[in-house]
């Protein structure tokens, strides 16, 4: 276990180590860093100051460990636009986009899973070929054009929920709807297969030989080890949500770091386009090694191996 | 004569694949009856509809699968016309099955007690300490030992042969008539196979329990069974007691099965069964096994074999047997080999 | 007198081929395949099919305009204007040139991508397979669209851009995958034969690998078309794809978006709907290829 584990925390530091080369490689390479970081209408004093703090006038490798020198301390910087550093607005705007991602990922839990479910024990009849159909759309309709047409029904037309802003469940309800709509398609699918190849198994045919009623065999026996997989896309789709909202976030005014991210681009406010996406790595990483964890705790195979 | 415990007369099973496109056959007028306590062996090459037989019984089949004709009988009901509340009451009662991968068969993440305990619990309504001594004693009747601590393990903390012990305590626990064992050693190390094949000899004579033993191996037919029923292509070619069957089989297959055990400390040559086992899609005309048999002759590709009788409870599908062909039983032996 | 040509030998032919090609057209799904045939007959054929120029406001119409089944539609312009006066169906089947380019560019640049270091990865092993992994796993930690936005801030809008973007982004899953295929497929008889008889590893690779590779292949190019096209339609949405006055349906959304409030509603159904239509037509595509080619996946 030990070892799993030690090696699992290696990979990831290589993969944070692999991704900040890339993001740092990213911004030298189309363009003056200086010009980003000092933003529209800087001045040449300015510019000057900053190639001296970023360290833009040395070399490759001393800029990216003064980069990722300042990034480990939390400095992004600061954002022309509020003139505070990166780091505050970002975890200003953070708990927002947490709950938002929260109901997202709530809603597709609460469709995904039993309509998963659903599907593969009623598989090959018109159940099946109906989530199928529901897997489909959710995979094939662009999140933020569902949360467009909604608004243009339940607010423009029936004028029963707000388009726009945060702070009531009211205005929670569509965009996270239009959040977890894809999500939802996603884990219903890898619900149905999970179920599928459980229900297949040599021991939930041995469950069933032994007379267990279908239900427990299902709950029981299928459900518990169909699960695992789900549980961990969860927790990965929910991070994943939280960064992906961009659109979503714009599209509702809703005050996350999604929207902070589109802000940050129409202003040119480079700061805080770094720090948000240097944030959304480091966060994936760390999910994903999370659940590696956690499948290593949750399946006893792992555990003692 | 008491009356059987199990009878299944004239048994027919289909496969179909593709919407119907591939009829497959697997189970073709299977009879056979076992009496309370006895073991009945079902030997037979891979495809030849052993598993089939065994699921058909229980019906449980595949997806894809279904019962297409025949009766299953069983203490006196019509297994077949059962609801599936009602069957359900059947499997894990009254009858029991043992699969043959030990590893497969158990839920990874559920400990040995819970296994064993769920017919137990459903069937018989225990509970509590009466449930944890039931488990115990199953435990310790299959040989493994500490049961107590062993109970709470899971089973991959377990070797192959303790696995599949699981599994025969498990089959016993709701107290069933009749246990089916399908390969049940198939997977397991050779020097284990005697071991568990001891332990269900004595299970079986301790609890009067009726075992149908499918394998593809006359050696342990011949140590475990009372009576032995051979299989070929979806029938039952030849059944009858195991002495009788091993000392005069009379369909040309049984006896190539039983030429081709090696014989250890002989240097002859093995004597391989020439031929393939034939598609079930595609069986030839008349008699399933003539394309491979030394013996056959024109009826044999023209007329399927009727069941015919040996002997007092010997039969056998083989026109070999049949009175009125015996001039022709002159002709066939004075063939060139 | 014409004579007759002798046809090969038919080992000779089955030889000649090592991929297997089962009746390829059987079973093949009429509906999304005929959209997916529209669609590239729209790019094509733009020119001749639009009524109007997309840049330009259609003479004699108001602007925004409602479609023609709605009061104050005109037959002229049968999905009505834009807020610039600007024809829809015309923006429409324009912009179906777009959405097809960059699908179809983009697939396959990160498809070959993907499928260059994945074989690389596979075949060659060792500290090339962790390396490239390992640069798969870091690329893969970045949420796609995120990674697509912030790629696309710093190049700017454009087509070639997003070309460029989509590629360095997606090669990804292509990447694992044939890595995947590449490591059973080395192990098999006829690769042994290959090595054992000397032939050079380029050679090998591209006799040998890449034909046996292709149907995966083709199975991820026909799902991601679906994801270039709503990766186009995002970035153009936020601003960072397609520059205007191009017509591109993500951009038709983003314009929309200023009378959406005030209904509108078309100017934001309509290049929503071609999108949605567009994207399903794909996915139901890749998902039948996929059974099509490997019946054992049909549990996903």
């Amino acid at each position: 276990m030990r070892g799993y584990v030690v090696r699992r925390l290696g990979y990831s530091l290589i993969s944070l180590f692999l991704l900040s080369v890339t993001i740092f490689v990213a911004v030298r390479a189309t363009g003056d860093p200086a010009l980003l970081l000092v933003g529209p209408g800087g001045r040449p004093e300015d510019m000057a100051r900053a190639r001296v703090d970023w360290g833009i006038d040395r070399s490759w490798p001393e800029q990216y460990l003064s980069f990722v020198r300042n990034v480990a301390r939390g400095d992004f910087g600061t954002s022309f636009q509020y003139r505070i550093p990166v780091r505050d607005i970002y975890f200003q705007r953070l708990p927002n986009s947490l709950q938002l991602a929260a109901a997202g990922l709530l809603i597709s839990l609460l469709i995904g899973i039993p309509l998963g479910i659903l599907t593969a024990v009623k598989v090959d009849t018109v159940w099946d070929t109906a989530c199928k159909i529901v897997a489909m759309l959710g995979l094939s309709i662009p999140g933020f054009f569902v949360g467009l047409v909604m608004i243009i029904v339940f607010a423009v037309g029936l004028r029963w929920l707000p388009a726009a802003g945060s702070g009531t469940p009211q205005h929670v309800i569509m965009p996270a709807v239009a959040l977890g709509w894809y999500f939802a398609a996603s884990m219903l699918r890898l619900t149905r297969s999970g179920m599928l190849d459980v229900l297949g198994s040599e021991y939930v045919k041995l469950a069933r030989l032994k007379g267990t009623p279908e239900r427990v065999v299902i709950v029981k026996h299928a459900f518990k080890n169909a699960l695992i997989p789900v549980l961990t896309l969860a927790g990965v789709n929910f991070v994943i949500m939280l960064n992906v909202a961009v659109i979503i976030e714009t599209i509702f005014a809703w005050p996350g770091i999604g929207r902070l991210l589109f802000e940050g681009i129409s202003l040119r406010d480079f700061p805080v386009v770094q720090g948000v996406v240097v944030m959304a790595g480091v966060m994936v990483l760390g999910v994903n090694l999370l659940v590696d964890l956690l499948y290593a705790v949750i399946d006893p195979r792992i555990r003692y191996a | 004569m008491a009356e059987p415990l199990l009878r299944v007369s004239d048994l027919q099973t289909v496969y179909t694949a593709f919407g119907g496109q591939r009829v497959v056959r697997a189970v073709d007028g299977v009879s056979l009856t076992i009496a309370r306590g006895e073991s009945l062996g079902l030997v037979g090459e891979s495809g030849s509809g052993k598993t089939t037989t065994c699921l058909s019984i229980v019906r449980l089949l595949p997806r894809g699968a279904h019962i297409d004709g025949g009766n299953v009988e069983f203490g006196g009901q019509d297994l077949l016309r059962l609801s599936t509340a009602d069957m359900n009451r059947v499997r894990g009662r009254r009858i029991a099955m043992i699969l043959q991968d030990p590893m497969a068969s158990l839920n990874p993440l559920l400990t040995i007690y819970d296994q064993v305990a769920e017919p137990a619990y459903f069937h018989r309504a225990m509970r509590g300490g009466a449930l944890k001594s039931h488990v115990t004693s199953l435990l310790r009747a299959v040989r493994i030992p500490s049961p107590e601590v062993r109970m709470g393990e899971y089973p991959h903390q377990m070797s192959g042969g303790m696995r599949q012990r699981v599994v025969g305590a498990i089959a016993l626990s709701g107290g069933p008539e009749l246990i089916i064992a399908d390969e049940p050693t198939t997977n397991l190390d050779v020097t284990i196979q005697a071991q568990y094949l001891n332990m269900l000899k004595d299970v079986q004579r301790r609890t009067g329990v009726a075992l149908l033993f499918v394998t593809h191996n006359l050696g342990i037919v011949a140590k475990m069974c009372d009576r032995v029923a051979v299989m070929y292509a979806g029938r039952i070619v030849e059944q009858g007691p195991v002495r009788e069957l091993f000392a005069s089989p009379r369909h040309p297959y049984t006896q190539a099965l039983l030429q081709s055990i090696p014989k250890i400390g002989s240097k002859e040559p093995l004597d391989a069964i020439p031929g393939q086992p034939p598609d079930l899609a595609n069986l030839p005309t008349g008699c399933s096994f003539h394309p491979r048999c030394p013996h056959a002759w024109d009826r044999c590709r023209v007329e399927e074999p009727a069941d015919l009788v040996v002997a007092a409870d010997h039969r056998a599908r083989c026109w070999l047997l049949d009175g009125r062909s015996s001039q022709l039983q002159i002709h066939v032996s004075q063939r060139a080999p | 007198m014409a004579v007759e040509a002798q046809p090969l030998p038919a080992s000779l032919a089955a030889a000649e081929t090592r991929i297997e090609t089962p009746g390829l057209l059987r079973d093949i799904p009429l509906v999304p395949t005929a959209i997916l045939l529209w669609l590239v007959l729209m790019a094509l054929l733009a020119g001749v099919l639009a009524p109007y120029d997309p840049t330009l406001p259609v003479a004699g119409a108001r602007i925004t305009q409602p479609p023609v089944w709605m009061e104050g539609g005109s037959t002229s312009t049968l999905l009505g204007t834009d807020f610039q006066g600007r024809d829809v169906l015309s923006r429409l089947i324009y912009g179906a040139r777009v959405s097809l380019m960059v699908a179809a560019t983009g697939t396959v640049v990160a498809g070959g991508i993907g499928m260059l270091l994945g074989i690389l990865a596979g075949y060659l092993g060792g500290w090339v397979d962790q390396t490239i992994m390992r640069l798969t796993d870091a690329w893969l930690a970045l949420p796609s669209l995120m990674f697509a936005i912030f790629l696309a801030a710093l190049l700017g809008p454009g087509v070639g851009n997003i070309i460029i973007v989509f590629g360095l982004i997606y090669w990804t899953r292509y990447a694992r995958v044939i890595r995947g295929e590449v490591l059973s497929l080395r192990e098999r008889d006829f690769v042994r034969l290959a090595q054992v008889a000397g032939v050079s590893k380029t050679r090998i690779i591209l006799r040998h690998i890449v034909p046996n590779v292709m149907n995966t292949w083709m199975v991820l190019a026909s799902l991601t078309v679906g994801v270039a096209i709503i990766t186009e339609a995002s970035l153009s949405f936020l601003g960072l794809g397609v520059p205007p006055p191009t017509p591109a349906w993500g951009l038709m959304l983003a314009e929309a978006r200023a009378t959406l409030m005030v209904g509108q509603w078309w100017l934001t159904v309509v290049p929503g709907a071609c999108i949605s239509v567009v994207v399903l037509a794909a996915n139901l595509f890749g998902d039948w290829l996929r059974v099509r080619l490997d019946p054992q996946q049909r549990n996903l």
